[in-house]
């Protein structure tokens, strides 16, 4: 059966892809940091889905391993699922320089690396499909979190290129753009109820756009008209607000 | 954040804290005075609502799966639906399970569920092997079935600690459908006699019209079945259908409810008839809408139901709906039910006898026709479910159950009483 790659399987939203792609027959590598940290997990996925799951030690910032990483899974995933991020408080990203790296190349520079590799590979096969999980943060940047953004901001014009040359190759690029999650990312922050989604109807959402080879997700679906207006205020003014 | 159980009355402001781990949990139960366990937010009242959260639906993991024995061990956090989601396929289905799947095991747990097997196979903690239980020091418990803190903790209201995760016996099954056999009643003593009649069938439940009155005081839908024996395990959800927004409170009233009604009851062929249907539809008719707790309107509704002993369920039955059917106060949602016997844990709902859920929008003078109830609720030896309530008064509580003072007097003792508080347990001062 066919695999998909998991990366960045601890987040709450990998964890019900996860579920999701089990579910309807995938097997599974899901890849972190951590091994020791995923396997209760991974049991989980099997005991749910009854498929194959295999763990995968991966670190997104460590570039030079990406390729070996990539060789080392046999059989090839027919998918590739990118959901890494990082985000730490704004206040601090842009006192530390560290963390601004880290935001910037957990968001952008560790999931074009990979990438790379990937689409070489998938372009060659032609066969395949492609799903970055970006952010709503990246479509304009605000004061609150526009290191988080910038980085978002690139992965999802990366992930657009991408789309466009891969067309050819008939491999299929999904750009995620999630809005508010409850996750533990977000769980020290105040959310309102109406915007924010639930992890396991994203990732549903997800399987759903990946499934009928959509371009772009915003979910959840409101998120498109929320960022259609942000995106349309005029700078001079935008500058002056707090949202 | 905002917080609201399925009822969505009272709504509260509310600390939420997600479970992840158990050292969290440890440290955050000694950073809190008081909190409550919150799992899906499926009761229907305030059991589960309180300053400070602890939710425990995160807390999902399917830990291990008896294939031989069909024992699965999980999180606290696990769903119901995800449970059928995963074994329905293999041929395995819940023990008990009550009208919805959209509840955690924790939850199944706390408020000791029951089905429509009730009168054969009994309530949810008949399925559970053992737990653990965090208790307010941050101390886990093994529990299992011998210990007081099993009686305890099935039905408990998460009054007694945190369940962290189960231990749960599933039932082998050789099909997704059931046969199902619909009887049609004309009033109260048909109904009755139909319960009797069809007891030996693993599964039963009526909907009962309860604005109809004189002669047609308690005709019914009596919904009897069993699974079929296909070998057909195919399980696949349906699209939901989803209720977006508020219905206007007013779109509930006594027109629209007796049209409703008539409509159902009438739909159905008269006597009796036989129908083939799959376990959603069977088992959870109502999960098959999104949020249908909105048609009730922004002030929210909540459900009222009692259990009377048998012998004298007919006499108070037949009184009850009376009133209720004077009231005018519609429900779409009667549902009467026939129960074994009881057990032994300290506040769980079901005794011998027969049980009436019905749902009321919140409106001016519900709460006066529903003390009411209480009083013959109270005259003839019944109780109130908890997991439904939101405004039982200490008294009529009290009454209903005769083991609360070993509930107290445990709570006290192992120091759960200040610790773990709902508005509930604080109305009716367990």
């Amino acid at each position: 059966m066919s695999y998909v790659l998991i990366v960045g399987a601890k987040s709450d939203i990998a964890k019900e892809l996860a579920r999701v792609y089990a579910k309807n027959d995938y097997d599974l590598y899901l890849a972190g940091r951590s091994i020791e940290e995923l396997e209760e997990f991974s049991q989980d996925v099997a005991i749910r889905g009854g498929k194959e799951v295999v763990l995968k030690e991966l670190d997104i910032t460590d570039f030079a391993s990406h390729q070996s990483f990539y060789d080392s899974l046999e059989p090839k995933p027919l998918g590739v699922i990118v959901v890494s991020g990082y985000m730490n408080e704004q206040h601090i990203v842009q006192k530390e320089w560290s963390e601004s790296l880290q935001t910037i190349n957990v968001n952008y520079t560790g999931a074009v690396s990979l990438l790379n590799i990937v689409a070489n590979d998938m372009e060659d096969k032609r066969n395949g499909f492609i799903v970055g999980v970006s952010s709503v943060a990246g479509d304009r940047g605000r004061k609150a979190n526009y290191i988080y953004g910038s980085a978002k901001a690139a992965f999802s014009t990366y992930l657009s290129g991408l789309r466009n040359r891969l067309f050819e190759s008939d491999v299929h690029v999904l750009t995620v753009k999630p809005g508010f999650v409850a996750t533990k990312m977000t769980e020290h922050l105040v959310l309102p109820e109406k915007l924010t989604a639930q992890p396991e109807d994203v990732a549903l959402d997800i399987f759903q756009a990946q499934q009928s080879r959509k371009n772009i997700l915003y979910t959840k679906w409101i998120w498109r008209y929320v960022m259609l207006i942000i995106k349309h205020i005029p700078e001079f003014l935008f500058k002056k607000m707090s949202i | 954040m905002s917080l609201e159980s399925w009822g969505m009355y009272p709504k509260v402001v509310s600390d939420v804290f997600s479970l992840q781990n158990e050292s969290a949990l440890k440290e955050q139960l000694g950073n809190v005075d008081e909190c409550i366990a919150f799992g899906n937010g499926r009761s229907y009242g305030d059991s589960a609502l309180s300053d400070n959260i602890i939710h425990t639906k995160p807390y999902d993991y399917f830990l291990d799966f008896d294939e031989v024995e069909g024992i699965l061990h999980c999180q606290a956090g696990a769903l119901l639906s995800d449970i059928l989601d995963a074994f329905v396929p293999k041929g395995w289905f819940l023990r008990v399970t009550p009208g919805t799947k959209l509840i955690t095991v924790g939850g199944a747990i706390a408020s000791d569920v029951h089905g429509k097997n009730h009168h054969v196979a009994g309530c949810f903690s008949e399925c559970v092997d053992e737990f653990r239980l965090m208790d307010a020091n941050g101390e886990i418990h093994y529990v299992s079935k011998e210990d007081e803190l099993f009686l305890a903790t099935c039905g408990g209201m998460g009054l007694t600690g945190v369940i962290l995760d189960a231990k749960i016996r599933l039932k082998k099954i050789n099909s997704s459908s059931i046969r199902q056999t619909t009887i049609k009643t004309k009033n109260l003593k048909e109904t009755f006699t139909a319960f009797e009649e069809h007891a030996h069938m693993p599964y039963s439940v009526a909907w009962i019209d309860c604005l109809a009155s004189g002669d047609a005081l308690g005709k019914c839908l009596l919904m009897v079945g069993d699974f079929a024996d296909d070998g057909n395990l195919e399980y696949k959800q349906k699209p939901k259908k989803n209720i977006p927004f508020n219905f206007p409170s007013f779109a509930l009233n006594k027109l629209s409810v007796k049209a409703f009604n008539w409509l159902y009851y009438n739909k159905a062929p008269s006597g009796t008839s036989q129908q083939r249907v799959s376990i959603d539809t069977f088992f959870y008719p109502l999960d098959a809408i999104k949020n249908w707790n909105r048609i009730y309107g922004k002030n929210g509704f909540t459900q009222y139901q009692f259990i009377l002993p048998k012998e004298k369920s007919y006499e108070g039955l037949e009184r009850i709906l009376e009133k209720i059917s004077q009231s005018g106060k519609g429900s779409f949602l009667a549902v009467l039910k026939l129960y074994g016997a009881k057990n032994d844990n300290y506040l769980s709902f079901p005794i011998e006898g027969y049980s009436l859920a019905l749902d009321f929008k919140i409106e001016p003078g519900l709460f006066e026709l529903l003390d009411e109830l209480d009083k013959i609720v109270v005259e003839y030896g019944g109780r109130i479910y908890l997991t439904k309530d939101v405004r039982v008064s200490k008294e009529t509580f009290e009454k209903g159950y005769e083991h609360i003072e070993k509930f107290r007097a445990l709570r006290k003792e192992k120091n759960m009483d200040k610790k773990f508080q709902s508005l509930q347990s604080k109305r009716v001062a367990i």
